[in-house]
């Protein structure tokens, strides 16, 4: 299984290389000119999947989309690596009033839906891939927070801290030499199934209108375009781009459950 | 008697940390609209608006208050019970949610109750023999359901069932053509408290559509979390001993390995509460369901930050009580849950 979300996730990074380099070429055509277009032409050899409300070509949108996806997520879970690890390591180490006002924030931030959170901020942000990318990463900080403050805790107590507190170690020295790299096993699981989510939470902003310039081709702005044109039984708005999506967050997922299944056993990942 | 007397301090603490919980997010969300990079008085009249129009406005929301005082007001407000009145229309911010939420309930509780059943059902079917081919598909089921996008079913559906098929409505709650049953504003009982049998059709039909969609995409979760549960039990040692026993294969799951297996699917099913407002803030959105999720969307639209404030306090008020009372009811049923 973790073998399917590898090649699904790196056909969907080709693509996302690819199809800039072609756009620059000049062999697909502008993702956001259309005017010369028919409208909601259906699917033919000029335009694999068809057109869309604005005449723009709906196979190039969504190819594209994988990149703006990519990038967005990308930014967004580093973002939150980079603040919630830190933060659980010295929570974790610390202990004491900071840790438990840290753990009920934290677990308060939890509790929220991910989806309303990010709706919030990127209200409030506006549109922009960094401004999606900080919605959508308090989301997830949270969640480093709390695997590796538990983990720095339990292995805080191991006799090898102790060993080099007792030479004179500061907590810095700690924390980075001894305790990172004990922690840092668990995160890259976490890192793939956020993705997975991440891509479900940034379309959905974008289905809601948040996030992203209307510029950008982005598969959730797309598809709250193509939302109006269902009554009337156009398909292939709707079709492509949730499709992309879909396997993208199967490919994700994947990976993350084969990481997980071999960072458990230590084993190789299977199938 | 000791696990009574610990039974009601867990039950205390938990009870008094929700209000604190409470607290905080309704904190977190003043200091996010106020605090937060984006100006709220940018987000509703946009930035390049009139100096005199900003400071009117930053007047009337009390913005040009210092922040201090501006949180007393918000939070004992918030005690009263008053959430502010919409920029748009004047209406007050509780009217809108006290509105809008039966049919968000009547929605979420028809969806949880499908997923439950369908999840539960097609995780336990691959039992019988564990890596076979219908556990496998229970895992692909479970995996598969959480990948699709909540508003790309919905759409697929609509198009199927609603534009190609012709079967049910493609949105809305009710028939337009019909009065709508008065009461609970819980459009199913109405209708049958009334005996409005052609009312009641009218709003099954329009509802099936959006809580199968949602039941759908939550099943996933009820089948991988009994999956993985019932695994764990069948290979402990209480199965073992009923297996030594000479009890049928059939008595040992169903009258041991499956009550066990189920109270932390009761967990999980509560955790779903949570994604399920997720979900269904888009499900409402694609079906133009008339409920609290969709008049979210509207007010972030028109830039109504005092309903979008409200509307987000009173969710996250929901979400807690709602993982309290599970955290409340796995404690009681399950005799093993240490505090």
């Amino acid at each position: 299984m973790a073998r399917w979300g590898l090649v699904i996730v790196a056909i969907y990074a080709l693509v996302a290389l690819v199809t800039p380099l072609l756009l620059w070429a000049g062999w697909l055509p502008d993702p956001n000119a259309g005017l010369d277009n028919p409208i909601y032409a259906s699917p033919s050899l000029q335009h694999w999947c068809g057109t869309d409300r604005l005449g723009r070509d709906v196979c190039v949108r969504t190819l594209q989309g994988s990149g703006v996806a990519l990038q967005v997520v990308l930014l967004a879970v580093a973002l939150a690596l980079v603040i919630g690890v830190p933060l659980g390591m010295v929570s974790g180490y610390l202990g004491g009033a900071v840790d438990r006002c840290l753990v009920l924030l934290m677990d308060t931030l939890y509790t929220l839906p991910v989806l309303l959170l990010s709706v919030v901020l990127a209200f409030l942000l506006g549109r922009g891939i960094p401004n999606a990318a900080a919605a959508l990463c308090v989301v997830y900080v949270p969640q480093y927070f709390r695997v590796v403050r538990n983990q720095t805790a339990q292995v805080k107590a191991e006799l090898f801290v102790e060993a080099a507190r007792s030479l004179g170690a500061g907590p810095v020295w700690i924390l980075r030499k001894y305790l990172l790299r004990n922690v840092i096993t668990s995160v890259p699981v976490l890192v793939t199934l956020n993705s997975a989510d991440a891509v479900l939470v940034l379309g959905g902003l974008g289905f809601l209108g948040l996030g992203l310039p209307e510029t950008v081709p982005e598969w959730g702005g797309d598809l709250n375009l193509a939302l109006a044109a269902v009554p009337t039984g156009i398909w292939w708005t709707a079709l492509y781009p949730g499709l992309a999506m879909f396997v993208l967050v199967l490919g994700l997922s994947f990976l993350g459950e084969g990481l997980e299944a071999w960072v458990s056993s230590g084993d190789a990942p299977s199938g | 008697m000791a696990r009574g007397r610990e039974l009601l301090r867990y039950g205390a603490t938990r009870l008094a940390l929700a209000p604190v919980m409470l607290w905080l997010i309704s904190s977190l969300v003043f200091l996010l609209l106020r605090v937060a990079p984006g100006d709220p008085v940018d987000a509703v009249l946009g930035s390049r608006a009139p100096a005199a129009a900003k400071a009117l406005l930053r007047e009337r929301l009390g913005l040009d208050m210092p922040l201090s005082d501006q949180y007393i007001d918000f939070i004992n407000r918030l005690l009263h019970g008053d959430l502010g009145a919409a920029l748009i229309n004047q209406e007050p911010v509780r009217q809108i949610i006290a509105d809008a939420l039966p049919a968000s309930l009547e929605l979420s509780i028809t969806a949880l109750t499908l997923a439950a059943v369908s999840g539960l059902a097609v995780g336990f079917s691959g039992i019988a023999r564990p890596e076979g081919k219908l556990d496998l598909a229970g895992r692909f089921y479970g995996i598969g359901t959480y990948a699709l996008p909540p508003f790309w079913v919905a759409m697929l559906l609509q198009l199927l069932f609603a534009v190609i098929l012709g079967w049910l409505p493609v949105g809305g709650r009710f028939p337009p053509s019909l009065v709508p049953p008065s009461g609970s504003g819980f459009l199913i009982l109405d209708s049958i408290l009334s005996g409005d049998w052609v009312a009641l059709n009218g709003a099954v039909r329009h509802l099936a559509l959006p809580a199968c969609t949602l039941g759908l995409l939550l099943s996933g979760v009820f089948t991988n979390a009994l999956r993985l549960n019932l695994r764990r039990a069948l290979r402990s040692d209480y199965v073992e001993a009923a297996r030594s026993r000479g009890l049928s294969e059939s008595q040992v799951v169903l009258r041991h390995a499956l009550p066990n297996a189920l109270l932390p699917v009761l967990t999980i099913a509560g955790i779903t509460v949570a994604s399920l407002i997720g979900g269904a803030l888009l499900i409402e959105v694609t079906f133009s369901w008339p409920g609290i999720a969709l008049r979210l969307q509207e007010s972030i639209n028109q830039r109504d930050y005092p309903v979008v404030q409200g509307i987000v306090v009173v969710i996250a008020a929901l979400v807690v009580m709602v993982s309290v009372f599970v955290d409340l009811l796995v404690a009681t049923l399950d005799p093993r849950v240490r505090y």
